[in-house]
């Protein structure tokens, strides 16, 4: 295959960025987009160029780390994938391909394609946790009831694997697909409910305050989430919070 | 960002747009129903004793109030929450297929506000302005067969030209588009979601996006028409 590569190159988090044309020739439809652009890395490095940064990491849609807006869409034009898992058989020859970063004020971008995800890591640490007792006195983990309708809802919410393709999506640049499905998950669950109030407020006073957008009901994240994660944990996060923030003791 | 206050947070704002959101579409509901009054095709003698029992009466005189501070609570937080998400977002991407993830209107929604709002002006400049006596009255258009304030009159005078027929079926446009988001979008924001009411609660939005604003968009025309007299 034969493609045009429209790549954003921005040399630091400070420098000026552009769109920049590369050629590329001779890829195998069966190469991942992620390969394709190791085949274009190899070939900058072997003229002396600069190769174009990306994150990736397992490569098999599990780890969240490959990101990429591509042709206008996060991970590309298919859905429920990750970018690791398109394949170039899903593009034609001779296509113009855009590649660019996650665009987000709280995603600031560190060089090329790669971008700061730091602020997903300071929402959690904010709340998406469930605090336990290790001094050896661990309860079982069947001692507890859980209806099996919650653990699969909690289980689908756990899912989510961060890679912050609902913020790149949303035209507000909105991070609630993300903290609803890390609020989910716990809220779900017997373990989580004791801390639920403080973990709704606080994951919600961090996402703020990392400069995401507020969420307006589009609906575009949930589309382009590789994981599928349901506009039902938003709606959750929004009865969480209301809860949270009505009866919240102090 | 603080998480007290009226805007404290941007969950708190999403609540107020929803709730305000709700009320405005409760006004809509009475307005409509108050309007086609005109369909009695009576010279306007029910729609006059109508449009006098609202202009009057205390209690819809008090929510008259309680209606302009929930439109301006409207406007000012679909204002904050604009400018924010704007900001969010400092670069725009070189190339995006916005329309392979969701809908136009569901993106327009601040577009669409400014423009109700701007026929909302010109239509409190028609009608409410002079039935409240802030500037002129509706002396000049005489009584009706009942002996009645004539804001029939004043309407059959203001549709007799077609440039605020035009007018008015475009902002029922944009309050059709409007609606069509954010009737739906209410109840999500304050986590009204569930699989066994989502298809009614969309169904009953799409239906009252589409008969509100068909309704209100007959009047003048019906008017300009001549089918109401």
């Amino acid at each position: 295959m034969k493609l045009t590569l429209k790549i954003w190159r921005q040399a630091g988090p400070d420098a000026k960025g552009a769109m920049v044309d590369y050629p590329i020739d001779g890829i195998s439809e069966d190469m991942s987009f992620l390969e394709m652009l190791d085949v274009l890395n190899d070939k900058l490095i072997r003229e002396g160029q600069d190769p174009v940064a990306f994150d990736h990491d397992c490569r098999e849609g599990i780890c969240g780390m490959c990101s990429l807006y591509i042709n206008g869409r996060p991970h590309g034009p298919e859905r429920h994938i990750t970018t690791c898992q398109l394949h170039m058989r899903k593009f034609k020859d001779g296509d113009t391909i855009y590649v660019e970063p996650w665009r987000s004020a709280a995603f600031p971008v560190i060089k090329d394609l790669a971008v700061d995800r730091g602020a997903f890591d300071r929402i959690q640490a904010a709340g998406g946790f469930v605090s336990v007792n290790t001094m050896g006195n661990l309860v079982d983990a069947n001692a507890l009831p859980v209806p099996k309708a919650h653990s699969d809802k909690a289980f689908d919410a756990a899912a989510c694997i961060g890679c912050g393709a609902c913020v790149a999506a949303c035209p507000n640049g909105s991070a609630m697909l993300f903290v609803s499905a890390k609020v989910s998950q716990y809220a779900l669950l017997p373990q989580g409910r004791p801390e639920a109030k403080e973990r709704a407020l606080n994951m919600v006073e961090q996402m703020d305050a990392e400069g995401f957008g507020n969420c307006t009901n589009i609906g575009a994240c949930s589309i382009e989430c590789p994981k599928d994660i349901s506009l039902e944990n938003i709606a959750r996060l929004n009865r969480e919070y209301l809860v949270a923030e009505m009866t919240k003791e102090s | 960002m603080a998480r007290q206050g009226l805007f404290g947070s941007s969950l708190i704002k999403k609540y107020w747009m929803a709730l305000t959101g709700l009320f405005l579409i409760s006004f809509l509901v009475v307005h409509a129903a108050v309007n086609a009054m005109i369909y009695f095709n009576d010279g306007g003698v029910t729609f006059n004793k109508w449009a006098h029992f609202m202009g009057t009466n205390l209690i819809i005189r008090t929510m008259e109030i309680v209606l302009f501070l929930g439109l301006i609570l409207h406007v000012v937080d679909g204002i904050i929450l604009t400018r924010q998400n704007r900001a969010a977002r400092p670069t725009r991407y070189a190339y995006s297929q916005p329309n392979a993830n969701s809908k136009w209107y569901s993106r327009s929604m601040a577009i669409l506000g400014i423009l109700i709002l701007l026929f909302l002006i010109v239509h409190l400049w028609h009608f409410w302005v002079p039935s409240r006596h802030i500037v002129g009255s509706l002396e000049p258009y005489g009584v009706d067969a009942a002996g009645q304030d004539n804001l029939f009159a004043l309407m059959q005078l203001v549709f007799s030209n077609p440039v605020p027929v035009v007018i008015y079926v475009l902002g029922c446009f944009a309050l059709f588009w409007h609606l069509l988001h954010g009737f739906k979008s209410a109840f999500q924001s304050l986590g009204l979601n569930h699989r066994r009411y989502n298809g009614l609660i969309a169904g009953v939005g799409t239906a009252f996006s589409i008969i509100v604003p068909v309704l209100f968009a007959s009047m003048p025309v019906s008017m300009y028409l001549g089918l109401v007299k």
